[in-house]
């Protein structure tokens, strides 16, 4: 299985290294043509603003719709699922706009405000350990979507058919159950 | 249990900003423009260094009006400095809610002894180091994020390649070390016990490790990160060019394809002049800013 990480700007080398502990082969991908022989793919954390004029930039808004509505599975973490959302709080427009997810940016306040918390994450464990920096999170989801996890009353994980979108950094901890649910996920997608 | 201002949340802010480039700005306008250039976080200062080496005198943390304006500006992380050892001025940037504070040395040092005990505080500090030594000292007190210091508002690259390339090679040597030799050289580089261990196992920091001080064109960006920088600062290079907008543009553009050699001469065509230089050994040794910090 081999899984792509979007790697424009942001924590890239933490989600290849997950990847790799949770049984796939991941690669670095910086340009459009690098997608063809992906199963899935990872749109890391970082900078939203800074990855979405990148991935105009360099076509990527077209091809990453394509890959998507082909079945292919993409996870977004935290700038990456602000990234699939279709609404954006406070903005008319969204960058890829493939999950029907509502994201408010930074909704948890500064960097002074980032924490961390263990919590249960449905069909990932009960006791997820979850970095939240900057993180925003998602308002609403659309009817086909399905809540995995609230953190007091916010929902920060959610899935809709092949999508998956956390508020919070799955790569910046050692447990790979997260990495390992997205796998299992592309798995089901590419039978 | 909820925890803020644990290492793990100061370290990874520092981590979602690799292969970015952070500008300085004096003003809110500054800084969206850089925020529409793809900055990953602007630094908000009273005056870019290039500035501050010409008006001379005492540089202090920026009047707190400017960075007010900037944090209302944007919506990437805003940063901003505060002198070496004044944990005041640190503690006030941290309860305007500025996202990542430099203790930086372009700013007069506030005490010749001692760096603020950076663990103390819940907002993550960014630290300028020449070699290892420096900065494994700055993350035993608790820096999230190191930078080469390089020399600011110059224009010019060879101090930061300098600090680069002696990094790097520093820690190659300890990583091929055995660990009977770890202690003596932790003497030799005034480096925690401790953290030179990590840098031995792994084989590379503990924190992320930016390039500043002196960056100008977008090809002085990608040279830093072949070198092995996770991202730039960029301090007077892109205000103080003749098109800052299109160099911030072109120098993002350099950072996400810094072996690309194509697209850096695209976006490098007709940006107009860089910043002025300054040959480093123009400077008197006195007034040159690399030589502040312990």
């Amino acid at each position: 299985m081999k899984i792509g990480v979007l790697a424009l700007q942001g924590a890239v080398a933490e989600h290849l290294r997950m990847l790799e502990e949770a049984g796939a082969t991941a690669v670095p991908v910086k340009k459009v043509e690098e997608l063809d022989e992906l199963d899935g793919l990872v749109l890391p954390g970082g900078e939203s603003t800074t990855i979405s004029k990148l991935m105009h930039k360099y076509g990527f808004m077209d091809a990453l719709r394509e890959f998507g509505k082909a079945g292919k599975p993409i996870f977004g973490t935290c700038a990456g699922a602000i990234l699939l959302a279709k609404q954006i709080e406070g903005q008319d427009d969204c960058h890829l706009g493939l999950m029907d997810i509502k994201v408010e940016r930074n909704a948890f306040g500064r960097q002074k405000e980032s924490f961390e918390v263990t919590m249960p994450v449905a069909g990932v464990g009960a006791d997820y350990p979850a970095v939240f920096i900057r993180a925003p999170y998602i308002m609403e989801v659309g009817e086909n979507a399905e809540v995995l996890a609230k953190y007091e009353e916010k929902i920060v994980v959610a899935r809709e058919g092949h999508y998956l979108a956390a508020a919070f950094h799955p790569e910046l901890t050692e447990d790979t159950r997260m990495h390992k649910y997205f796998l299992d996920m592309v798995k089901e997608y590419r039978n | 249990m909820v925890q803020v201002g644990t290492s793990r949340v100061k370290k990874g802010m520092a981590e979602m900003q690799k292969g970015g480039v952070i500008m300085d700005v004096v003003n809110a306008e500054q800084a969206k423009i850089a925020e529409a250039a793809g900055a990953v976080a602007v630094m908000a200062l009273e005056r870019v260094p290039s500035d501050i080496r010409a008006a001379g005198g005492v540089a202090r943390m920026a009047d707190l009006g400017i960075v007010e304006e900037v944090l209302n500006a944007v919506s990437i992380p805003v940063m901003a400095k505060a002198r070496i050892g004044h944990f005041v001025e640190a503690r006030v940037l941290e309860s305007m809610g500025v996202d990542y504070i430099d203790e930086s040395e372009v700013l007069t040092p506030a005490d010749d002894l001692y760096h603020i005990n950076k663990k103390e505080f819940t907002v993550p500090f960014v630290c300028g180091a020449r070699d290892l030594g420096e900065a494994l000292r700055r993350i035993g007190e608790g820096a999230s994020m190191i930078r080469t210091k390089g020399e600011p508002g110059t224009g010019n690259i060879v101090e930061a390649v300098r600090h680069m390339r002696t990094m790097m090679a520093q820690i190659r040597k300890v990583q091929a070390m055995s660990y009977d030799e770890l202690m003596a050289e932790a003497k030799n580089l005034g480096a925690p016990y401790e953290l030179l261990e990590q840098v031995h196992k792994t084989g590379k920091l503990p924190v992320v490790n930016f390039a500043a001080g002196g960056v100008a064109t977008p090809a002085d960006a990608a040279l830093m990160m072949q070198l092995g920088a996770d991202g730039v600062f960029v301090g007077s290079g892109i205000f103080k060019s003749e098109n800052p907008e299109k160099f911030a543009r072109a120098i993002v553009e350099a950072t996400t394809h810094y072996t690309d050699y194509e697209l850096i001469a695209r976006v490098s065509k007709g940006l107009g002049s860089p910043m002025t230089g300054i040959e480093i050994s123009k400077i008197r040794e006195a007034d040159r800013m690399q030589e502040r910090g312990w």
